[in-house]
This record gives structure tokens, C-alpha cells and sequence, in this order.
């Protein structure tokens, strides 16, 4: 849960002040809370919100507003309401600017695998795979390995794709990398690591950047 | 004047075994869990759910599809849906899933008169299995048709006698749409108001759609806020 939150704070410093953003479920939900006042920016929902804000307490929960998350919900100043087609209007029309989603596996290339492991976990597939192709940036934020260990960022995904080059970012508790056209690039690495327990974690290459690494 | 208000008792009579029928909401907000339950009572069977998710556990659809009413519900994501899934994975319903923009746009296409659209969302994906994939500008795209049914059943919060409806917040989703696409489409409202009394500049729904309206006179537990769905 530290992590999390590590990964959520720093996830927050990517968006921009007037953007829209969508936060998916788990660590993404969390990044919210990280984010500036004096920063505005729209969160979109998709079933059917521009400006969500904090989740609502038991006391000012309006039984007709929750997230796509089920979480009941306040909006913020400046809030519109709409349908399931102009909902994904926004996200395939390419009027929004970032989706912060986990995932299962990310690769080399980008591509991402976030909905289905089969045989064991298929519950469908949401608004994930819109996110994944047309936000115009997708940031996934997820442990930089799973609870077991084993690597979440691979040379080639296994598991079946939500989306095939889709990510720009990957943000975990260790560090901050770009999938760029020659492959993964460390932008930034945790205050807390070093390179070589980046490398020991990761199954995927990652180069470095020149001069000294930024620490977050 | 026109006058489409009807009795909820007469609804169980509309559905016949085999229909499609298109459900709003998204979780609880939007969902007609009154209208559900008159189809429950209908005892109508081979039904195909078209709805979002399956709402959760003892809930709303959940409650015909766990009386084995449904063999097919067509949706986004049934995650919240523990007994759903148990009897998707043991071929008790065909489920058939769709992102969630393009099952809704499957069902504006339907109500809109358009037999289906080109998409590239998916493509890279295990989606591609079995679907009809047309190459434009040299991108391949998927051919989805439009969607429609035999009724849709709709939650608005208000409604005139003619069927102009208003939803509440996010309680909206995929209720305006749905409204479009079915052969008969029944609202239930929360409260109904004379023809003249809405402002046509806020109405989402234009009664031309609405065939009949069930005015609630009391809404249920399951209407109610989920409290393991609040974390403030």
C-alpha cells in the first residue's frame, strides 16, 4: 500500500494544468489525492462524467453518482454529465489527454496486457481497450513486479494484449520509464534503489539516460 | 393528450420467452431494478440480457440470470459479479463481451437507422477471432453491426405523459441510448409531471421513443447507496 501510494504521488506530477485524464481502478484511483489545488484539470469517468472529484463519504453519497469504479462520488465545479456513446466519444475522438491504467504485463513495445488471463480471470473488457488505443498518452502505473516476484515488465507480453503499442510510460515504485522507438529509457529512478535492483526486477531491457539519473 | 402512463402490473405481459432485452444503468444508478423485477415475475425464459454488467450478486439482472431466465447476456464487464461469472465459466449463459464504447455505439447505431460502422478497436487483440475485418486506407477495421431488441427497459428520474424524460447524473449511461434501439421500450420513473411542465431545453430523451411509463411509488432497498461502494 506504501508503494502504491509512492507510485500514485508520482504518477500525479505527469498531468498538466487544463488536461483531461482518466483514472482507472487500483493504483490509478489513487492518484487523484496526490495532485495540486492550484493545478485544475478534468477527470473523465466513463460512464459518463467530466470533473470528477473525491469519493463522497457516507454522509453526501448520492445514490445516482458514482465512478466507473462504483465508487460513490462528489464532482467538481465545472462538471458535465453525459451518455455511454459521448463518454467514448471523448476517449476514441482523442479529446483526452492521458489514461493512467495498470496492468498485468507491459513490454518492450508498449503493448499491454490488462484484461484477461485465460482459463482463470476473464471478467470482460470495460472501457480498458479504448483507453489503451486512443488516449493520447497512456501512463500504466502499476508494482514494478507481482506479489510473487516475477517480472510485470517483459521483453514480449504473454499474456493476451488489451492493446499493441500503446503505453508511453511506465511509472512504478522503483521508476519512471519511457517506452520509447528504441525501447524502454529510465527517466527517473526512486530515491530508494538503485539501478542494479532495477535490472534484477525488470525481464524487459532498459537503457539509461546520459549524465545523472533524476531520483523521485 | 397523449397519455403512456401505465400499471407495472401490465409489464410482465410485454415479454415473451426469447426476447432481447436491453437493460440501462451502470451499477446501481440508472438501473430499473422495479422493471426487472416484473420481468422476473413474467417467468419468461431463454431471455438475452443486453446491459452494461450484470449488476452484482442478488441484484437487479443478476436475479434472472441466477433463475436461469437468460442464455445469453451481451455487456462490457461483469467483474462485480461473482455468481455471474461462476455460471459463465461453467457454460450456464453465453456471454458475449464488448469494450464498452463500442457496445454502446452498437446500440446508437441501432436506434439510429445504421446497420453497423467500421472500428480499429480491438484489432490487435483476440477479438479478431471470427469477425468480419474490411482493410480502409490501408488500416484494418473491424465491421460491428448495429444492435437492437425486442424491449428496452429504462430508469429516467423524471417524465411527462407523453414520455419526455430527464435523467439524474450519472444515473444517465446507457439509458438515453437504449431508449432508441428497442421495439418497445418501458420507463420507470421516480416522478411524472403534465405535458408543458418539462423544459424542452433539458429534456435528454424526447417521449417519441418511450412507448410506456411506469411511475414508481416507491423505490426499493436496491435503489439505495451500496455502502461497500463508499470509501470517503
Amino acid at each position: 500500500m506504501l508503494s502504491d501510494n509512492k507510485i500514485a504521488a508520482r504518477a500525479a506530477r505527469e498531468i498538466k494544468e487544463g488536461q483531461v485524464v482518466n483514472c482507472g481502478i487500483g493504483i490509478p484511483s489513487l492518484i487523484p489525492k496526490f495532485t495540486p489545488v492550484d493545478k485544475p484539470f478534468l477527470i473523465h469517468s466513463e460512464n459518463g462524467i467530466l470533473g470528477v472529484g473525491p469519493p463522497s463519504s457516507i454522509k453526501n453519497a448520492d445514490r445516482n453518482l458514482i465512478d466507473a469504479g462504483a465508487t460513490y462520488i462528489c464532482v467538481n465545479s465545472g462538471a458535465s454529465f453525459f451518455d455511454i456513446s459521448l463518454s467514448f466519444t471523448i476517449i476514441r475522438g482523442g479529446h483526452l489527454d492521458i489514461a493512467f491504467l495498470g496492468a498485468l504485463e507491459v513490454d518492450e513495445s508498449g503493448d499491454l496486457a490488462n484484461w484477461i488471463i485465460p482459463g482463470k480471470y476473464s471478467p470482460g473488457i470495460g472501457g480498458g481497450m479504448e483507453l489503451a488505443q486512443k488516449a493520447k498518452r497512456v501512463i500504466v502505473t502499476i508494482t514494478h513486479t507481482t506479489k510473487d516476484g516475477s517480472p510485470k515488465i517483459l521483453r514480449k507480453c504473454k499474456l493476451p494484449v488489451t492493446a499493441k503499442s500503446c503505453v508511453n510510460t511506465i511509472i512504478t515504485e522503483l521508476g519512471v520509464i519511457d517506452v520509447t522507438p528504441n525501447g524502454l529509457l529510465l527517466r527517473e529512478l526512486a530515491e530508494d534503489t538503485d539501478v542494479n535492483t532495477l535490472f534484477q526486477r525488470t525481464e524487459a531491457s532498459i537503457k539509461l539516460p546520459d549524465g545523472e539519473i533524476p531520483r523521485f | 393528450m397523449i397519455d403512456k402512463v401505465c400499471s407495472i402490473d401490465k409489464v410482465k405481459g410485454f415479454i415473451k420467452d426469447g426476447y432481447s432485452i436491453m437493460v440501462g444503468g451502470f451499477g446501481v444508478p440508472g438501473t430499473p431494478f422495479i422493471l426487472i423485477d416484473a420481468v422476473l415475475k413474467s417467468g419468461k425464459k431463454e431471455l438475452t440480457l443486453i446491459k452494461n454488467e450484470a449488476n452484482e450478486d442478488g441484484m437487479g439482472v443478476s436475479k434472472l440470470i441466477e433463475a436461469g431466465l437468460a442464455k445469453k447476456l451481451i455487456t462490457t464487464h461483469i467483474g462485480l459479479n461473482r455468481r455471474a461469472i461462476e455460471m459463465m465459466n461453467s457454460g450456464k449463459i453465453e456471454v458475449e463481451f464488448y469494450p464498452m464504447g463500442i457496445l454502446a455505439e452498437k446500440i446508437r447505431a441501432g436506434g439510429s437507422g445504421i446497420f453497423g460502422f467500421l472500428t480499429d478497436i480491438g484489432i490487435d487483440t483476440i477479438l479478431r477471432k471470427g469477425k468480419g475485418i474490411v482493410e480502409l486506407n490501408g488500416r484494418e477495421m473491424f465491421v460491428e453491426q448495429a444492435l437492437r431488441s425486442d424491449v428496452a427497459l429504462i430508469h429516467a428520474s423524471r417524465a411527462d405523459r407523453f414520455g419526455n424524460l430527464v435523467y439524474e447524473k450519472s444515473a444517465r449511461n446507457f439509458n438515453p441510448i437504449m431508449a432508441m434501439a428497442a421495439k418497445k421500450v418501458i420507463v420507470e420513473v421516480e416522478s411524472i409531471v403534465g405535458i408543458g411542465e418539462l423544459d424542452p431545453d433539458q429534456i435528454h430523451t424526447p417521449g417519441v421513443f418511450v412507448d410506456h411509463i411506469v411511475v414508481l411509488e416507491r423505490l426499493t432497498e436496491e435503489y439505495k447507496v451500496l455502502k461497500h461502494h463508499v470509501i470517503g
